[in-house]
């Protein structure tokens, strides 16, 4: 059996899981000190199921303890910042378009080096080992505990980065190192962003592993724990406490991942009906489609991608006028149970809307038999209408999908949506980011750029899947159980000779 | 007029949309250009027909591949040593750089040379758009030669390329990028103040800006972005713009030919009865086409952008399932001679079409 657990700002959630499904679940308050909200979820999780602690074979958490952390621009380290690009890249210096308050917080100690790869692997400049000793130096005398080190093209070649960071801990030997080559992805200036996101999170994230070790010490429970990173996939609890970033956009990832679990299917769409909007995306094989657009932390342009979702202004508590032609956007929100008609409100509101019709169960249906049948009919209509064109705007596929509805205004919806094959609502759908968490897979990674000619394709290919395969085997999956998510190739236009980016990933189960 | 640092995004949005799907994001070069200006530099934008007809004008640019540019950012040196190269070369110095290419980022790269340099840049360029090809230029068509042609790289190497014909001058040009590591800098086309006023696309620099002014403020003042641009763009040089197809992408073909991007997305109309607009695209936008019949074709512009936010989208990001728009722009007169026809009309991409201007 598993454990998931999701400790978010304001929640911590923990599940346990076996092959069947949700054994028993918690949902307790955040405390301040991480570990003893975890402590207090699980036991009563584990409670709930009338399982025993023998029982459970690993735990999975999922966190955004270090998103917040750069949001509220807390428990943030000073960083040295090592950028081997020169004699390119100089026009924007490190740094540029961060907002000035985490500016003040992190930067001040930069170095641009000569150094870094062409895009065909060659040597822009062979790497400047004395400026990077004097850069060291420099960091020692500042008092800076942790550096980040960014060379242009590293997600081919991570070569320069590593032996920088060997010169950098020879001489300033505690000094925590995070290298961009291990956060993937082209884009020199996303990928340095987030090292140094990362590297200035270096303290808070030993704390917030110690943590999840001490809860799970306190508890008794002796196995592994594995933590959730942005693309749904799970890593070690030592590869968090070197690159936490890798935990940003966990949270949307793991909600919409668990909600088709407890549906029992792969390929869905998923809508998550709130008080005031409804979050619409789409998932192929388990996994969320990514957005093209890179996600944007406290005002930093990250490397990290987020679940394409769609957010419309259909909610439980949307206002209804015009006789039931208007629903929302505006919405009674998180007073719904004060404002709503059928809680004895004075507020004519999507889920008034729901009990009137006699579909949904709460409140008192006598405070709602006023609303005329025409109104009903009228608001139904508008509510559907908003759901199908956001549903269809979503779905990239031709066939249709079953729809998923979770989230607490999901009893609005009682009609066949367009487009879709099937409305199904998964049970604990209110604990799906836990159960996320804990059904999540290993993976691993590799981006190339390789020149294709027509006798060696497949031979490229094979190299970058293998090696993507062996990356997920390394992080933990048992090898029979590998396979390849995702394969694209990119060409790079305005180059002859058919340049081409090539990235694979590989996820495998682990082995529980 | 001066450029201000909040104009920097607008520019970069509205050279994107005459991008017509290619130029490359201008993401690095509106960075460099904000850089400039926040370390107190100057940008003047001045009116091509205020130039002094004796005054020596040389255009500057980027190219290569933009997918190389964002991992490896220039130095900013690389342009200016391409003009101070053809400067060299012709013992005269420039008393203003101008773009090549409106469309895309080669809107900024004069806009950072001229910050650095102190000298203007002119409100103007040589394809009023996107074209794929040093040779695809107005300047060329009325008669300027493309050569010296100043080519650097961020180690320091230049390049001079001296050729009488302009497609050689291409194909040189793009061998020397490839050895540079797939990214050059360059300056070329140098002419006089009188050939700038007699062969460039003009005011397109200030166009640009306000393109992407109307984008970015439409939605903020619940206007609708495309009949906005429609209004726009009908009382400039432009005259006529309008919103040729609207739907979802249900298909995108993209393959890769000798550093051409090439392919067709196809977009449905609103059911699944509807009618299907197919575009394709050589980097940029070529034609669009809707039951056999040319709704808009090169030269004039064709752009696909989001339905929702009026953002221009480029061909490497198109995918299936995007709600879109697309427009066309027909282009100034200057980029409808025949000669220029011939240069990048239809047949210039292998078009079996005759250029139909859009009505």
């Amino acid at each position: 059996m598993k454990i998931g657990v999701d400790v978010g700002g304001t929640n911590t959630d923990a599940v346990v899981l076996d092959a069947a499904g949700v054994v028993g679940w918690k949902k307790t308050p955040t405390t301040a000190d991480v570990y003893s909200g975890i402590v207090t979820a699980i036991t009563a999780a584990i409670d709930a199921g009338g399982v025993s602690l023998g029982d459970i074979d690993c735990v999975m958490i999922g966190t955004t303890q270090f998103t917040n952390a750069v949001i509220e621009r807390k428990s943030l380290l000073p960083v040295g910042i090592v950028r081997l690009a020169l004699p390119a890249a100089s026009a924007i210096p490190p740094l540029t378009d961060w907002p000035d308050d985490l500016v003040k917080v992190i930067g001040g100690n930069v170095h641009q080096i000569h150094g870094g790869y062409e895009f065909d692997g060659r040597e822009i400049a062979p790497l400047d080992e004395r400026a990077v000793a004097r850069a060291a130096q420099s960091m020692a005398k500042a008092g800076i505990r942790t550096v980040a080190v960014t060379s242009v093209f590293s997600p081919i070649n991570g070569d320069m980065e590593r032996r920088a960071a060997e010169i950098i801990q020879n001489e300033v030997p505690d000094i925590a190192v995070s290298l961009s080559c291990e956060l993937g992805q082209f884009g020199l200036l996303p990928r340095e962003n987030s090292t140094i996101i990362n590297a200035s999170l270096a303290v808070l994230a030993r704390r917030v592993v110690d943590a999840f070790k001490r809860a799970l010490h306190e508890l008794g429970l002796d196995v592994p724990l594995f933590i959730s990173q942005n693309d749904g996939t799970l890593m070690r609890a030592k590869t968090v406490e070197r690159y936490p970033v890798l935990t940003f956009a966990s949270g949307p990832t793991n909600s919409m991942r668990g909600a088709v679990h407890l549906a029992g299917i792969g390929d869905a769409m998923v809508v998550d009906i709130g008080g005031t909007t409804s979050d619409i995306g789409m998932l192929r094989n388990g996994f969320p489609r990514q957005s093209t657009h890179f996600v944007d932390v406290g005002g930093v342009k990250t490397n990290f991608r987020m679940p394409d979702v769609l957010a419309v202004g259909l909610g439980g508590g949307g206002i209804i006028r015009n006789d039931g032609r208007s629903v929302g956007p505006d919405s009674v929100g998180f007073e719904l149970t004060n404002r709503a008609l059928c809680f004895g409100g004075d507020t004519l509101t999507a889920t008034d809307i729901a009990v009137a019709g006699g579909w949904a169960d709460v409140g008192d249906p006598a405070l709602v038999r006023s609303v005329p049948k025409d109104t009903i009919a009228k608001a139904r209509e508008q509510m559907r209408r908003v759901l199908d064109i956001a549903v269809e705007r979503m779905k990239t596929e031709p066939k249709d999908l079953p729809l998923l509805v979770v989230g607490g205004g999901s009893i609005l919806v009682d009609w066949p949506v367009k487009s879709v094959s099937d409305v199904i609502r998964p049970e604990f759908s209110s604990v799906a980011n836990a159960v996320g968490a804990a059904i999540a897979q290993v993976s691993g990674e590799c981006e190339r750029v390789v020149s294709i000619s027509p006798g060696n394709r497949d031979s490229v290919l094979d190299d970058v899947r293998d090696e993507a395969r062996n990356k997920a085997i390394e992080a933990g999956a048992t090898p029979d159980s590998v396979e390849i998510l995702e394969l694209e190739q990119v060409p790079i236009s305005y180059l002859p000779g058919n340049p081409t980016r090539i990235r694979a990933k590989a996820v495998g189960d682990l082995p529980i | 007029m001066d450029l201000k640092i909040e104009d920097v995004d607008d520019l970069c949005m509205g050279a994107s949309f005459l991008g017509a799907g290619g130029g490359g994001d201008p993401y690095i070069g509106g960075l460099m250009v904000k850089q400039a200006l926040s370390e107190g530099k100057r940008i003047e934008i001045i009116d091509p027909d205020t130039l002094d007809d004796g005054g020596l004008i040389i255009p500057t640019a980027m190219m290569g591949a933009p997918t190389v540019l964002l991992e490896k950012i220039p130095s900013g040196e690389e342009p200016i040593r391409a003009l101070r190269a053809v400067e060299a070369h012709l013992g005269r110095t420039a008393d203003a750089t101008m773009p090549t290419e409106v469309g895309g980022i080669n809107s900024t790269i004069p806009l950072f040379v001229a910050a650095q340099l102190g000298i203007p840049v002119i409100d103007a360029d040589g394809q009023g758009r996107a074209f794929p090809e040093l040779q695809m230029e107005t300047f060329a068509i009325g008669g300027v030669k493309g050569t010296p042609l100043g080519i650097s790289d961020e180690k320091g190497d230049v390049a001079v390329v001296l050729t009488d014909d302009n497609h050689r001058m291409e194909r040189i040009a793009r061998g020397i990028t490839i050895r540079f590591g797939g990214t050059a800098y360059f300056a070329n086309y140098p002419m006089t103040g009188a050939e700038v006023k007699r062969t460039a696309v003009k005011h397109t620099l200030t166009l640009a800006r306000e393109i992407g002014r109307i984008i970015r403020t439409s939605r903020m003042k619940k206007l609708d972005p495309f009949q906005e641009l429609t209004v726009f763009l009908a009382t400039t040089h432009y005259s006529v713009a309008r919103k040729i197809f609207e739907g979802k992408i249900i298909d995108v073909d993209r393959q890769t030919s000798e550093g051409f991007t090439v392919g067709d997305v196809s977009i449905q109309g609103p059911d699944s009865h509807s009618d299907i607009c197919k575009v394709t695209f050589q980097n940029e936008n070529l034609i669009a086409r809707k039951d056999g019949s040319v709704l808009a074709i090169v030269p004039d512009i064709i752009t696909i952008m989001d339905a929702e936010t009026a953002v221009p989208i480029t061909n490497e990001t198109l995918r299936y399932g995007q709600r879109v728009v697309v427009m066309a722009v027909g282009v100034p007169d200057i980029m409808k001679s025949p000669a220029a026809l011939q240069q990048f009309g239809p047949s210039a991409f292998g078009l079996k079409e005759a250029y139909v201007p859009l009505l």
